[in-house]
């Protein structure tokens, strides 16, 4: 499975045609924008995931893809098709809500029933798809209850049912681990891509939780302020982040401010009031000139912390002082507090149960990074 | 010490004894004392009926009270009629009243969030008037000569006076609009904390609004429907000013039976008797609703 998934890129295929397309979509509200102007092509069977802090207008996007909100400017089409004016019961498209919006009223098998029935099919034919829908989510022996009966993680797992059982083209997640606990959350982001990749569905999950995007995602769009900042593979996105607001939403980093001095063999040297020596970083993507204002990113698991000064042929050398230490189980956390004052935050491994002197509060430490562990953002 | 700890404890178990002394005091005793009266006879005296009630002779009182009102009561078919009658009237009426009350709750529910509290204001204001006047009023509207007749002639509606004063239309009119209160604000709290999400996903799954309307929000309103109905059905039956004020002589209300019974003909007991049958007649209605209720908690839980 993991090798189909890698050869799946269509966004790179340039002869693929996107099953939905946004072209300069805004959606304004009164005075507040919350898309503006806002351009994405989401491919069949793409697992795509709109990730961004709340009101950046991701909920608003889905919004508009499900029929509830038409967009101020600009048209959304889906398999060629305008939907401009398509009222939300004539989409082949649906959404599962955040509140689950669980009929009370229903029982669970009602529920999943709901749609098919509008569809007017045959009796047997819904009896068999409710039951199908119900042995995908495991929930077979619940089927009579009514909602209120339900644990919280069985609710969610009927509102996917009652949204998948009429095999939508789309289908729309909005928050759907938010409302359980953290272990349930893992479990059923696994389920997720498990169900999407069987049903061979598309699937638009709107999160503001990057880890979740990071697991389930195919592609992420990191949305700010009704515009996506960068739309790229969860991996492109870690280690690639476009602008600075995308380092620091997606995972932990640490940002050293600095100047640049030039570029030597292809490296740029830049000028960091956090180290006494000029950092060599490798970001060869990057047009920059002489003495312009940069953050450097770098992820706190990409950085080297130890006791021993290292030799003189190391590059990028910051030292400072433990300020603090978390323990994690897997990882240790230390902040580390510069010379400059600014605290980074480095996470080692603990690859083994014991370690003799472990570096302790207080002590002066140096931190290294290598060249390539760093990505340079234009301010 | 002692004697502060006992108070104490008197205090804090009369606290929960404070609505049982309410309800028997002003309820079962008064209750009590219409049975007694409706099972005692009519007599030219003070207090109109026999036996009185004496301590000294409790057993030669008992022996002197009988079922003879209620044997009238049924034997006489003015009763059955007038019983029936007010049924069938408060049935209708009640229906009139959700049809014109679902959707004013419906459209307050719909309404900014902010306004809501002004609209509900707006639907308790006629109560800051005395009932009877705006009764009253209705008369002044609905007579052949009154402001109805002045406004459609006026519009070159209709030819002739129209003659809904004293009859059932009249009654029917005057009790939507003095018992509307009573069915909007039930159904406007049920409607009000529905849950919107519910209606889009239903139109999400392929529901056109029209039949999300039925299949989701009439279901849900459906405690509003019985507390409203209930509310305005109750009291109807037995209701009195309007249809003496705008019914006329024709409309036969079992309330207007009973009041003539209590006042014209002086017959306390028999007046007793009607009033406990009216109570008969409502306390079904109320323990289907408890049941109907209690069976709803029940597949909640």
């Amino acid at each position: 499975m993991g090798a189909v998934r890698r050869s799946f890129a269509p966004w790179s295929d340039p002869s693929a045609t996107p099953l939905i397309r946004a072209e300069n979509v805004t959606k304004r509200f009164g005075d507040s924008v919350a898309v503006d102007n806002l351009s994405v092509d989401i491919f069949e069977r793409e697992f795509f995931c709109l990730l961004g802090p709340s009101g950046c207008g991701k909920t608003t996007l889905m919004r508009m893809i499900a029929g509830f909100e038409e967009p101020t400017a600009g048209r959304i089409t889906l398999a060629g098709k305008s939907l401009a004016g398509v009222p939300p019961y004539r989409r082949p498209v649906n959404m599962m809500f955040q509140s689950y919006a669980l009929f009370p009223h229903m029982s669970v098998e009602r529920n999943i029933a709901f749609g098919l029935k509008q569809d007017r099919l045959p009796k047997g034919e819904i009896a068999a798809r409710v039951e199908e829908m119900l042995r995908l989510v495991q929930l077979e022996k619940l089927a009579k209850r009514s909602p209120s009966q339900l644990s919280g993680g069985q609710r969610q797992r009927v509102a996917l049912a009652r949204a998948l059982a009429k095999r939508p083209k789309v289908l729309l997640l909005d928050e759907p681990l938010g409302a359980l606990d953290k272990k349930l959350r893992e479990e059923t982001q696994f389920e997720l891509m498990d169900i999407q990749h069987e049903l061979g569905m598309t699937f638009i999950v709107v999160t503001h939780d990057q880890e979740e995007a990071m697991t389930m995602a195919d592609r992420i769009a990191v949305m700010d302020h009704g515009r996506i900042v960068q739309v790229a593979t969860p991996g492109e996105i870690y280690e690639q982040p476009k602008t600075r607001f995308i380092a620091e939403f997606v995972g932990d980093v640490n940002i050293l401010e600095g100047h640049v001095l030039g570029q030597e063999q292809g490296l740029w040297r830049v000028r960091s009031s956090g180290a006494a020596t000029p950092l060599t970083i490798d970001d060869p993507d990057e047009v920059l000139h002489e003495n312009q204002a940069v953050a450097i990113a770098v992820r706190p698991e990409k950085m080297v912390i130890q006791r021993d000064p290292p030799g003189p042929d190391a590059v990028n050398v910051l030292t400072g002082e433990v300020w603090d230490i978390g323990y994690l189980g897997d990882w240790t956390v230390y902040r580390v507090k510069l010379g400059s004052g600014a605290i980074i935050r480095v996470t080692r491994a603990n690859r083994s149960r014991f370690v003799e002197s472990p570096i302790d509060w207080d002590e002066q430490v140096y931190v290294t990074f290598a060249p390539d562990a760093a990505v340079i953002l234009a301010e | 010490m002692l004697a502060r700890s006992v108070s104490k404890r008197f205090a804090s178990a009369l606290v929960p004894a404070v609505p049982y002394l309410w309800l028997g005091l002003l309820f079962l005793v008064p209750f009590l004392i219409v049975l007694k009266i409706s099972l005692s006879d009519p007599a030219v005296a003070q207090p109109p009926y026999r036996p009185v009630f004496e301590w000294g002779d409790i057993l030669g009182f008992l022996s002197q009270l009988d079922l003879e009102n209620f044997e009238t009561l049924i034997g006489d078919d003015l009763y059955l009629r007038a019983t029936l009658s007010s049924v069938r009237i408060a049935a209708i009426s009640t229906v009139l009243l959700l049809l014109v009350g679902f959707p004013v709750a419906y459209a307050m529910a719909r309404a900014p969030a902010r306004r809501r509290p002004l609209l509900v204001a707006l639907v308790i204001l006629p109560f800051w008037t005395s009932f009877l006047i705006r009764i009253y009023a209705w008369i002044a509207i609905l007579k052949p000569e009154g402001l109805l007749t002045q406004v459609l002639t006026g519009m070159g509606l209709i030819g002739k006076p129209l003659a809904i004063l004293n009859t059932e239309a009249a009654v029917y009119i005057g009790i939507v609009y003095a018992y509307l209160p009573f069915m909007v604000l039930p159904l406007y709290a049920t409607l009000e904390k529905m849950d919107d999400t519910l209606i889009e996903a239903a139109l999400d799954l392929g529901c056109p609004p029209w039949r999300a309307f039925w299949t989701i929000t009439v279901p849900l309103a459906m405690p509003g429907v019985v507390a409203g109905s209930l509310l305005c059905f109750i009291p109807a039956v037995g209701e009195f000013v309007i249809p003496d004020l705008l019914g006329g002589s024709e409309t036969l209300m079992i309330g207007r039976q009973l009041w003539s019974e209590f006042f014209s003909n002086r017959d306390w007991p028999l007046a007793s008797a009607v009033a406990i049958l009216l109570l008969i007649l409502l306390v079904v209605p109320i323990v289907i609703y408890r049941d109907v209720e209690a069976r709803r908690l029940e597949t909640r839980s």
